[in-house]
């Protein structure tokens, strides 16, 4: 076991996936320059050293470089790709949605596209470009998997088994979570240390975990927003409030069997999510457990739908936090749902 | 080469010849309602296609576009699996999930066509650089129209075979015409091969209804991506002659323009060269065509017999199931 932040644990993830597999490298933005960044949030520092000619640094050219490596993994090749900021991938996203998803469905199985795309995101001080929670314009897409790690053990498991799936995988990392101490700690970055075992091992593309159990009712969450619940959890226990905290952690496809199961029994469910209620993953995670339970009682806790604002007043209104998901908790089980 | 010319040859003016028997069977099957989906057809640009497939070796690859069916025969591609295909039969190369737009084989070299505009260009350069690292020698053609060049994925996937040296050759077979805007409309220096001089690389302009131009200018190209000189841009000057698709009635295209490019028909062309040549008579000529004409006939017949998917098929092959070994 090694205590580790999401960074480190995405970084040894990596190299052990090139150094098992030759098939597997990575390209993007700043991830080989030497004496460079290893990528915006440094998560391939200093694999460029230990993997000579794996390492492909790109031009600015998002869609371009998204493209080269559906062509990689078209020809048997396992690219790790990424983006120095998830709000990239609307450049990119042609050959994502268009290319990477539907390859193996309108060649008639014949092609395989063996890619990993990861994706910082998340409101962090930057304003609205730099700052959007990406994962609700790529979980409709039929072809592609995405998973969204909120712990250093998930994130090294989810990628692993995203390098070993034989299907387009993307890998959404917030920019609070990828490490709360050191020089490129961000403000208002939560811990998010696991112990991380040397033995290799991986986390299933389909799984949810259970973060912590109660029998009142149920908060989904993912990302930042799993660590926020849990401290509306703890404010809900000293009121003798039991909640169930789920980490939805795989968004497509999601864990039906862990949400439905903890929906029946606690007949409540708030689905907490950054980024703007309109048209989110909750909303899907809301209509999918309604269809399947009825008589559920179910709240969304969103981000207002307006565009990330920068002044930080704002961005921590923008965002949702401990005390808003635990009124919402408490305003299903007095059985209102009224603001 | 020199023993075989003559058969080597006559093989490209019947490969020629089967492409444009193709096209004009499938249009007339399209028109009459036999045939569902909509096509983009390729006829008079039957130089470009076999002149390029015919300089690479059958392990290299190309990637095609919406207007691929040239492409896929010069390629290798059976009329059977293609026809099969659009009509939407489980014995099709895509298992009638493509369609027109995306015909591929990827035993036969060919990436299904990518049907959004300069798509296939960075993967393309993808599919080289996999090659680059998998240690082969292979090289892959991109065949694209002049309409691509507008698209960022065109400058991307480029500049990037460029700055990696990649065995890629882009092929621009400039028809003139994106959809119903004509190239001079949409650039302003029309000579689409002069882009590769700000890329770094080489590009040269030909003729494109000139077959042995094309093939050895391909030729070239091919030569200089496997010796680790590419990538390489060849502008096929060309003409579409019909429609950009379905019933597209042409009426932008100004009549002496047609006229002038219909007196430039690659296949009439290529055949007068053979005939001059004495490897080729005129009853030759008549049988080749005829002989296509069967063999698609043939075809037409199994593939409306071929069957549809089953529904189950409805939802198979988006995802692989396996994980990797």
């Amino acid at each position: 076991m090694k205590r580790q932040g999401i960074a480190e644990a995405l970084r040894d993830a990596i190299a052990e996936e090139m150094q098992r597999d030759e098939r597997v490298f990575c390209i993007g933005e700043d991830i080989g320059v030497p004496g460079g960044w290893g990528g915006a949030f440094t998560v391939t520092l200093g694999l460029d050293e230990r993997f000579p000619g794996r390492i492909i640094n790109t031009p600015i050219a998002e869609l371009g470089f998204f493209g080269v490596a559906v062509g990689a993994a078209v020809m048997g090749m396992r690219p790790i790709v990424d983006v120095q900021y998830g709000d990239f991938l609307f450049l990119a996203s042609d050959q994502i949605i268009n290319n990477a998803a539907k390859l193996r469905y309108m060649s008639g199985g014949q092609i395989a596209v063996p890619m990993v795309m990861r994706a910082p995101v998340g409101a962090t001080g930057r304003g609205s470009q730099h700052a959007q929670n990406m994962e609700r314009f790529f979980t409709g897409v039929p072809g592609l998997k995405v998973v969204a790690p909120s712990t250093a053990y998930d994130a090294k498991g989810l990628l692993k088994a995203a390098v070993r799936d034989n299907n387009p995988v993307m890998i959404f990392e917030h920019k609070l979570l990828y490490g709360s101490k050191g020089a490129r700690a961000e403000p208002g970055a939560v811990d998010a240390t696991s112990d991380v075992p040397e033995d290799d091992f991986i986390v299933p593309l389909n799984e949810a975990a259970v973060l912590r159990d109660g029998v009142d009712v149920t908060i989904v969450a993912w990302l930042l927003m799993a660590h926020v619940s849990m401290q509306a959890a703890n404010r809900l226990a000293k009121d003798g409030v039991g909640a169930e905290v789920i980490d939805a952690r795989c968004l497509a496809p999601l864990d039906w069997t862990t949400l439905v199961a903890s929906a029946r029994k606690t007949r409540r469910v708030v689905i907490v999510e950054e980024g703007p209620k309109t048209g989110g993953v909750a909303a899907e995670i809301a209509a999918g457990l309604c269809e399947r339970c009825p008589g559920l009682s179910v709240d969304r806790v969103a981000s207002p739908d307006i565009p990330v604002p920068f002044a930080p007043v704002l961005e921590n209104a923008y965002r949702p936090d401990a005390a808003r998901i635990a009124a919402a908790a408490l305003r299903l089980l007095r059985g209102n749902r009224e603001v | 080469m020199t023993d075989n010319r003559p058969q080597f040859l006559l093989g490209l003016l019947e490969r020629m010849i089967e492409i444009r028997e193709f096209e004009e069977g499938v249009r007339f099957l399209f028109l009459e309602g036999q045939m569902p989906g909509t096509i983009h057809q390729c006829q008079g640009q039957e130089a470009t296609a076999v002149g390029v497939c015919a300089a690479l070796q059958t392990d290299d690859f190309i990637t095609s576009t919406f207007r691929g069916h040239g492409h896929a025969l010069a390629k290798g591609l059976s009329m059977q699996e293609m026809l099969d295909e659009l009509f939407g039969s489980e014995t099709g190369c895509c298992q009638g999930k493509g369609g027109s737009m995306h015909l591929g084989n990827m035993q036969k070299g060919m990436l299904p066509g990518i049907a959004i505009v300069a798509g296939g260009i960075p993967l393309a350069t993808g599919m080289a650089l996999a090659l680059r690292m998998q240690g082969k020698s292979q090289v892959v053609a991109c065949f694209f129209g002049d309409g691509a060049v507008a698209e960022g994925a065109f400058h991307e996937g480029v500049n990037m075979a460029a700055i990696w040296k990649l065995p890629v050759i882009f092929v621009c077979e400039n028809n003139l015409y994106g959809a119903s805007t004509r190239v001079d409309l949409v650039m302003r220096n029309t000579r689409i091969s002069d882009r590769a001089v700000a890329y770094g690389f080489t590009g040269e302009t030909i003729d494109g209804n000139d077959l042995l131009a094309v093939f050895e200018a391909t030729q070239r190209a091919v030569s200089q991506c496997r010796s680790g000189g590419g990538p390489f841009l060849l502008e096929l000057l060309t003409y579409r002659r019909t429609g950009h698709s379905r019933r597209d009635p042409c009426h932008y295209q100004p009549k002496s323009e047609r006229q002038q490019w219909f007196d430039r028909d690659p296949i009439e062309r290529f055949a007068a060269q053979l005939q001059s040549d004495g490897l080729l008579d005129a009853a030759g000529l008549e049988a080749m065509k005829s002989q296509a004409v069967q063999r698609f006939e043939a075809a037409v017949e199994q593939a409306k017999a071929a069957s549809p998917p089953t529904l189950r098929d409805l939802e198979t092959d988006v995802f692989v199931s396996e994980a990797s070994t």
